[in-house]
């Protein structure tokens, strides 16, 4: 048995990763973290450290909150390397890592994984066509590229995110057509219920309505209850026209960028490879691993923050890795309980309102069926081309689950290894043989748990390559 | 040859340009974009066409998730737009179809 090299190696660079990374420097513990992207922030503060855009007006003080982050980090001098996948974890929290075509293998006492939140798919007819994009994808690249789509510009879905994305569009000038809200219109009423929860961080519920206001004031037509969304291409290569219902009526219009979401979903991919327990969660519509009240997951020695861990959104994601590494310094010896739990009760008071919120955002936002459990003829895993009907047809002829799926129809066994089509995969076939989500389960996510050329799994065993720096 | 129109830069702070090539045309971009941002710069969609049915698709999500910016740089095929970094003089090409097993970029489906 090797001597592992660290006591903690984190695993994502975002609000979870970052805040984790500074309490472990506090707290003593010989730390790495591991960052897929090249810059330091996750999704939320992405380019953080660059900020190429101009006019901080445009993405809001929320988004230059992450600077006092990575400066905190950045001080706290851990072993951080950026641009570095993990693609294989062994039972004993050996990590196979690849930076730059070259592996290498690292050891640790324990593992935090903190890899954040992807886009929610949002399948619907013609969503596969160039010229449609997630909120995310063009929030991103105001972000690391100061740069912004083409118009005519549609926004379509539910979801703060969404709003967001329109008022930092219109700050930079780019003009925004409409804002088609798919939200089903029984949620505001199913939501009222939760509004004592909401009302304990009214100031997350002011930016929201704030958001709103902005949004009426940039002159952005806001049309809710809009159904039946359609992407389709007049020239077979772009998006051209979109089609939907509004107020009973069948619409149609010109658009070269449509921005969808619906939402954010835990980025399930490591802790499924993992094979820790998850749970389907109903308010969500989602799976989320299963964790105690420190973050530590179904199997001993590994946690989980952020949104990875299940969705309250950036400031939370700060305060549940702290909670993580208050755990670990715990069981590691590091503090004793008494001085583990003074340490962390600030923090659990920091993150309570972010909870308390939640519920009511959950239904306020729930997204409609259709993005669930899309029609016949739509289009749901990405990579090789299947479609809710086949699924149906597959559930109908006996597959009961995403893992006979790929037997059957090849759904999730592309290239994107089932991280866009996993979650409507399990809702469709679920939804087909009437069974719960959970019952069906998802896929089993296998190493690598990222493609990987032979060059990269070779240079693992070529002893000239150093297994640790 | 880029065809659709190019997504527009918005006044920024970044100083370091480079020169890439799409589809062996010059573009100057800055010089932290992705692949895939030069490709969206350069109005290249689509970026691909699938293996299953050769239709047309381009950069989706850009955080690494959905793997539609898959294209081919300086020669190599499958890579993965949005993570990788531009330099001065890459050569990014549409990835028309599967990879080709046998080294040689991508082939055409048509």
């Amino acid at each position: 048995m090797t001597t592992p090299d660290y006591d903690l190696i984190i695993i994502g660079a975002g609000p979870a990763g970052m805040a984790a990374a500074e309490e472990a420097h506090r707290q003593g513990l010989r730390c790495a973290l591991l960052d897929e992207q090249e810059e330091a922030g996750g999704q939320i503060y992405r380019a953080i450290g660059r900020a190429p855009l101009a006019d901080e007006r445009i993405l809001g003080q929320d988004y230059y909150h992450g600077r006092d982050l990575l400066e905190a980090f950045e001080r706290s001098g851990v072993d951080y390397r950026p641009g570095t996948t993990v693609w294989g974890i062994e039972d004993d929290l050996s990590l196979d890592v690849s930076r730059e075509g070259v592996s290498q293998r690292l050891r640790t006492r324990r593992l935090l994984v903190a890899t954040g939140a992807q886009e929610r798919p949002v399948p619907f007819p013609g969503w596969t066509l160039p010229g449609v994009m997630t909120g995310g994808a063009a929030q991103i690249l105001l972000k690391s590229s100061a740069m912004a789509p083409p118009g005519p510009i549609v926004l379509a879905g539910s979801g703060p995110l969404l709003l967001l994305v329109a008022a930092q569009l219109a700050r930079a000038g780019v003009r925004v057509e409409a804002l088609l809200d798919t939200s089903p219109r029984g949620n505001w009423r199913r939501a009222a219920r939760h509004l004592p929860g909401a009302l304990k961080n009214p100031s997350l519920l002011a930016k929201g309505l704030g958001l709103l206001r902005e949004i009426r004031r940039a002159g952005i037509p806001h049309l809710k209850g809009v159904d039946g969304l359609e992407a389709f291409s007049r020239d077979g290569e772009r998006l051209t026209h979109l089609r939907y219902r509004q107020a009973g009526e069948s619409r149609e219009r010109e658009c070269r960028t449509l921005l969808v979401h619906q939402g954010v979903v835990p980025n399930v991919q490591l802790t499924r490879a993992l094979e820790l327990a998850h749970d389907w969660d109903e308010a969500q519509q989602c799976w989320r691993p299963r964790l105690d009240a420190w973050g530590e997951t179904s199997r001993p020695g590994v946690f989980v923050a952020g949104d990875s861990g299940g969705i309250a959104g950036a400031q939370a994601a700060e305060e549940s890795g702290r909670l993580a590494v208050l755990g670990i310094a715990g069981q590691l010896g590091r503090v004793n309980t008494e001085a583990r739990d003074r340490l962390a009760a600030p923090v659990r008071a920091r993150l309570a309102p972010h909870l308390a919120i939640r519920p009511f955002l959950d239904v306020l936002y729930r997204p409609a069926r259709r993005f669930l459990v899309p029609e016949d003829d739509t289009v749901v895993c990405r990579c090789e081309e299947v479609t809710a009907g086949e699924l149906r047809r597959i559930a109908d002829a006996g597959c009961r689950g995403p893992n006979q799926a790929k037997a059957f129809c090849r759904a999730g066994m592309g290239p994107c290894q089932g991280r866009l089509c996993g979650l409507t995969v399990s809702q469709v076939i679920a939804d087909q043989c009437n069974e719960p989500v959970a019952a069906v389960g998802y896929y089993h996510i296998r190493p690598p748990i990222k493609p990987l050329s032979l060059g990269e799994l070779a240079s693992l065993s070529d002893p000239d390559t150093p297994t640790r720096n | 040859m880029p065809n659709a129109s190019p997504f527009e830069r918005l006044p920024n702070r970044s100083r370091a340009q480079v020169t890439v090539f799409v589809e062996d045309e010059p573009v100057e971009v800055c010089a932290h974009d992705s692949a895939a941002a030069a490709v969206l710069a350069a109005g290249l969609l689509p970026s691909r066409t699938t293996p299953a049915d050769a239709s047309p698709r381009a950069p989706y999500c850009l955080m690494g998730v959905c793997f539609e910016c898959l294209i081919e740089i300086d020669g190599a095929p499958n890579q993965q737009g949005c993570m990788i970094p531009v330099r001065d003089g890459m050569r990014i090409r549409r990835q028309c179809g599967a990879r080709d097993m046998h080294g040689e970029g991508a082939h055409d489906h048509a």
